[in-house]
């Protein structure tokens, strides 16, 4: 009898792309639901933008490519790209803001490179990073936490989607009366005005840990974070790295000057620590990809974000790091090849 | 005021890496030519055939390091080894002079008509690798696998006994890298 | 007995050995027509030394070992040499290559070797060329002539023998049924093997997945009351049978990437090949027969097998009541790194520990390759410790450079990166078809270094014979002068 051949191994993993990228969109669940829950449902319209634009950017690029449509499609990659993105953006942003941001995300910084597993920089981060220098003041007024007493008006689903493709709100609103800035924002610039800590933390935006609301977000991403550690999708090594140096930062300057500088627990938990520990940082493609290069990458991912956050120009540094320390992977790959096995010295 | 610290730091810091550096460096000067050639000398092919009009692949890298020659002179290494050498001197690539002469599309090696050799030892001495054996008056045979196939045997035989033959008729798999490079190529 | 050591990386997978380690071991019929590759281990070609035509006995020498590196081939049944000629190989793939055909006279006569009653009346460098005559090879999979393992570490001190029972490959089973139904057999191989090194001790490892046969080893270590043999646990994480992972794992020493276990003091033998050379030694009898596993859920009866060599695969699926109708493929070795046959017409080697009659539910097949996307699972099961994500990249832009400072030499192409890449990619096909192009640039930078050192010897030669001769040329002058004056 006659058999066809194939080269070994004839058993592999039911594994693809496609599963880990599924599992990735699950675990962010929840905190798309910890931030509907604090900050409307802005963030439901503003990622099915996001999507909806990544499919088409996706499309548009493999169509160009000259590569199979179906199959690219239906990987994911696009899919957490633009939930990412629409997570980083505020829930009232304008539609041309997350359009524009994704486009070009999935379209430069994704497929100019070479499409999936060739793009040096986490899109993303370089979708968001475009916009934040382009239009610091859409991208840094967001909305107050439902759960202050300062809040003046909830926005039903339909008025805000009406806001963010008309870019006015309803009648008798007022966008100051709705906006506010993110804790790390307000706490930058009441300290910039010469506030004391105390002072500074005051604010109802403050709770017990960062900022309000902003805790739960970030305790949600935690979870999401810890499924993923669990499910062996992503490793401990960048988070426990990224949130180490971080907390580590903060220590020792609050140490210095707590009037000054928060300390390590308000860092963790505010604006997008956790989620770039777990879900930006980790994007297996833009990281390091040894054990011992991934440490030293989300290591000077946490110290480049203390520095941005505490001493540079906007309130948030993680995309900034995530971005600087992409352009050091090469180098640090270059450095960090383990020993191999029967070898006394790392080549 | 701590930044500026920092910063005054780290320039005065960089300025004495710089300066200590630019003093190695002149003191190193000889050390440093050296260890040039012998980089140059580990891209060439050790063919040790001439072509490059010098006595062997090190005079050669002694006179690139010296800037006595050009790196594109080197037919047995060809466009690769052109390139590793414009690579390490920082240097635009370029393609082999022909004028230095080609190389046959497969690894050669010399072949002695053992029959024709009236044992002259002629080649014995032309050999630059000890690849060939053999006593006065006596026949003398090529050892296939440590033959560069540099062709420096062939004009001294008195007799023109030796041809060049292809390396992978002579040398088994095992023995002979070339071969086996021909063998992958194919 | 302590609790099971583990090497670095590696994988946990479902070991598929249920169905073939229900029955005892059966004794396969002897094949009418016994097909002989020449080439069935690794090293060089035996040569013939029967001709066509002539009558043989059973265990009767018919092939000579060309080098050193080779072995003697037996006759599994005795009767007529009726071919010399190129025949499907299962070490080919199925493929022909050059065999010697014998047709069975039923008579099962036997050609006399004698028994050794005291192997250790015997001086070792005597008992490791006698067991050279046996023709045994590596038993678990690698084929390498055993006398020449021996050789590699004879003369060596304080050598530890370790004897490999850990059947790592999923659906293999040969060796823990092996182990349980003859466990004396392989205790007193590895004691013969021990006495050839004259090693100080002796490990024999299983993984802590075989109950049944660490028990019948255990029992068989107390008969034979020898106190420098003990045994040892590994974890069932494949490949903790490979040769290298196994003593790291055992001994907490790793093999130098460019030497031998011998190098730190260890030779490793499989259990079979320990009772292979048991059976030659004391009673006679050599490699003409081995234990094959016979599973997947493209064979009927799933079973180990007692099998003459040279008995086509055919034949075995025969007896193990034939194929399913959901065979899809048939593979010689596990799942993991076994070859894929063409037909069922080559015969049972030496090698031939496990054959799987695959159906689609036995096998996992790929799906369409993604590009990498470097999450380094691969890295993280990979037991040589490479970076097989950075490996590829090097390997789709053929960068020899960049192949050589990742290590590709050192691949032991497991396929555990292959097995857990959920980019779907064929790592080690992809390893396997860069290697050569590596090896050959290696070696062609070793034949310049060598050429260069001969040349510079050469020239080192060339100036002290010229100053020898200018110093004696001024000898010469010296004396003229003072005869002159």
């Amino acid at each position: 009898m006659q058999f066809p051949t194939s080269p070994p191994p004839h058993v592999v993993a039911p594994n693809t792309v496609g599963r880990v990228m599924r599992i990735v969109i699950y675990a962010l669940l929840p905190t798309i639901v910890a931030h509907v829950l604090f900050f409307g449902p802005g963030l439901l319209v503003q990622s099915a933008l996001a999507v909806a634009t990544a499919l088409a950017a996706e499309a548009l690029a493999l169509r160009l490519r000259g590569k199979p449509l179906a199959f690219y499609l239906g990987d994911g990659t696009a899919i957490v790209t633009a939930l990412l993105l629409a997570l980083c953006l505020p829930p009232l942003a304008p539609w041309w803001l997350v359009v524009s941001g994704t486009a070009f995300a999935i379209l430069l910084a994704k497929h100019a490179f070479g499409g999936v597993g060739m793009n040096l920089f986490n899109p993303a981060m370089v979708g968001y990073a475009v916009l934040l220098v382009s239009f610091p003041a859409q991208l840094l007024s967001w909305l107050p936490p439902h759960a202050l007493d300062i809040q003046t008006a909830e926005l039903s689903f339909a008025q805000t989607a009406a806001t963010i493709f008309t870019g006015r709100l309803p009648e008798a609103l007022a966008w100051d009366a709705i906006t506010s800035p993110t804790p790390l924002d307000a706490l930058k610039t009441n300290l910039a005005l010469g506030m004391t800590m105390q002072e500074a933390l005051a604010n109802p935006l403050f709770g017990g840990l960062g900022g309000r609301g902003w805790e739960w977000v970030n305790l949600a991403t935690l979870i999401g974070g810890i499924a993923l550690l669990m499910l062996r999708i992503i490793r401990w090594h960048i988070p426990v790295a990224m949130l180490g140096s971080l907390a580590l930062c903060a220590t020792i300057m609050y140490a210095v000057d707590p009037g000054t500088y928060p300390g390590p627990l308000f860092h963790l938990t505010s604006g997008a620590s956790l989620l770039g520990a777990f879900f930006i940082a980790t994007d297996p493609v833009s990281a390091a990809t040894s054990d011992r290069g991934r440490l030293i990458y989300a290591s000077g991912i946490g110290v480049l974000t203390y520095i941005i956050r505490t001493w540079g120009g906007y309130p948030d540094g993680v995309a900034f790091a995530v971005l600087l320390m992409n352009f050091a992977v090469p180098l640090i790959d270059r450095y960090t090849i383990p020993r191999i096995y029967g070898h006394a010295e790392r080549p | 005021m701590t930044e500026l610290a920092a910063f005054v730091l780290l320039l005065t810091f960089a300025g004495a890496a710089l300066f200590a550096n630019r003093v190695a460096a002149k003191q190193a000067e000889l050390v440093e030519r050296a260890r040039l050639i012998e980089r140059i000398d580990r891209i060439l092919p050790q063919t040790q055939c001439r072509r490059c009009t010098f006595a062997g692949c090190r005079p050669y890298a002694t006179a690139i390091a010296d800037g006595a020659a050009d790196i594109n002179q080197c037919p047995p290494g060809g466009d690769a080894t052109a390139a590793a050498l414009a690579a390490l001197l920082g240097r635009a690539p370029k393609p082999v002079d022909p004028r230095f002469g080609t190389m046959p599309s497969i690894p050669m090696v010399a072949w002695i008509d053992e029959p024709a050799c009236i044992g002259c030892t002629k080649c014995i001495q032309a050999c630059p690798v000890d690849a060939i054996v053999g006593a006065p008056r006596h026949m003398h045979t090529v050892i296939a696998a440590e033959c560069t196939g540099c062709e420096l045997c062939i004009p001294p035989c008195p007799v023109d006994c030796i041809v060049m033959r292809p390396a992978h008729e002579l040398v088994t798999e095992t023995t002979h890298p070339s071969a086996l490079l021909d063998a992958v190529a194919s | 007995m302590q609790t099971a050591v583990r090497a670095r990386g590696g994988l946990r997978l479902e070991a598929h050995k249920e169905r073939s380690t229900r029955d005892p071991i059966a004794t396969a019929a002897p094949p009418a027509h016994a097909v002989l590759t020449l080439d069935q281990h690794a090293g060089e070609r035996a040569v013939p030394i029967v001709a066509v035509g002539e009558r043989v006995a059973l265990g009767q020498p018919i092939a000579r070992p060309s080098t050193l590196v080779s072995a003697w081939l037996h006759a599994p049944i005795a009767g007529e040499v009726v071919a010399i000629e190129p025949r499907p190989a299962a070490n080919h793939g199925g493929a022909p290559a050059l065999s010697i055909v014998i047709a069975n006279d039923g008579s099962d006569a036997r050609h006399r070797e004698r028994a050794i009653e005291d192997f250790t009346a015997l001086a070792p460098a005597e008992l490791r060329q006698w067991i050279g005559r046996a023709g045994i090879v590596g038993l678990g999979g690698a084929g390498f002539p055993t006398v020449a393992k021996l050789a590699s570490a004879a003369e060596r001190e304080h050598l530890a023998l370790l004897i490999n029972g850990a059947e790592c490959e999923p659906y293999i089973s040969c060796d823990e049924m092996l182990m349980r139904e003859r466990a004396d057999e392989v205790v007193l191989g590895a004691r013969i093997l021990m006495h050839a090194l004259e090693a100080r001790e002796c490990v024999i490892a299983l993984e802590d997945n075989a109950p049944q046969a660490q028990q019948a080893m255990q029992a068989a270590l107390t008969r034979a009351g020898d106190e420098r043999l003990r045994l040892t646990q590994v974890a069932a994480i494949y490949p903790a049978g490979g040769e290298r992972q196994l003593i790291a794992a055992v001994f907490g020493k790793e093999v130098p990437h460019d030497g031998l276990p011998r190098d730190i003091g260890v030779l490793c033998h499989n259990v079979a090949t320990a009772a292979a050379v048991a059976r030659w030694v004391a009673r006679g009898e050599p490699l003409v027969s081995r234990i094959v596993t016979i599973t997947g859920a493209g064979v009927a009866h799933a079973r180990n097998l007692d099998v003459r060599i040279g008995t086509p695969i055919a034949q075995l699926i025969e007896e193990c009541g034939g194929y399913t109708p959901r065979i899809t493929r048939l593979l010689m070795g596990g799942t993991m790194m076994g070859a894929a046959l063409a037909t069922d017409e080559a015969a049972v080697i030496k090698t031939t520990n496990c054959i799987v009659a695959a159906s689609a539910r036995d096998l996992e097949p790929r799906q369409p390759e993604m590009p990498c996307i470097r999450c380094g699972n691969c890295a993280e099961v990979c037991p040589a410790f490479l970076l097989p994500q950075q490996l590829h990249l090097n390997a789709q832009a053929l960068d020899l450079a960049g192949l050589e400072r990742y290590g590709l030499m050192d691949c032991i192409e497991c396929g555990c990166c292959d097995y857990v890449c959920p980019s779907q990619i064929p790592l080690v096909e992809r390893f396997r078809q860069a290697k050569p192009h590596l090896a050959a640039h290696l070696r062609a930078r070793a034949a310049a270094q060598a050429a260069r050192q001969r040349y510079e010897s050469r020239i080192a030669r060339l100036q002290r014979l010229e100053a020898e001769q200018r110093q004696r040329l001024e000898e010469k002058r010296r004396l003229a002068r003072r005869k002159d004056s």
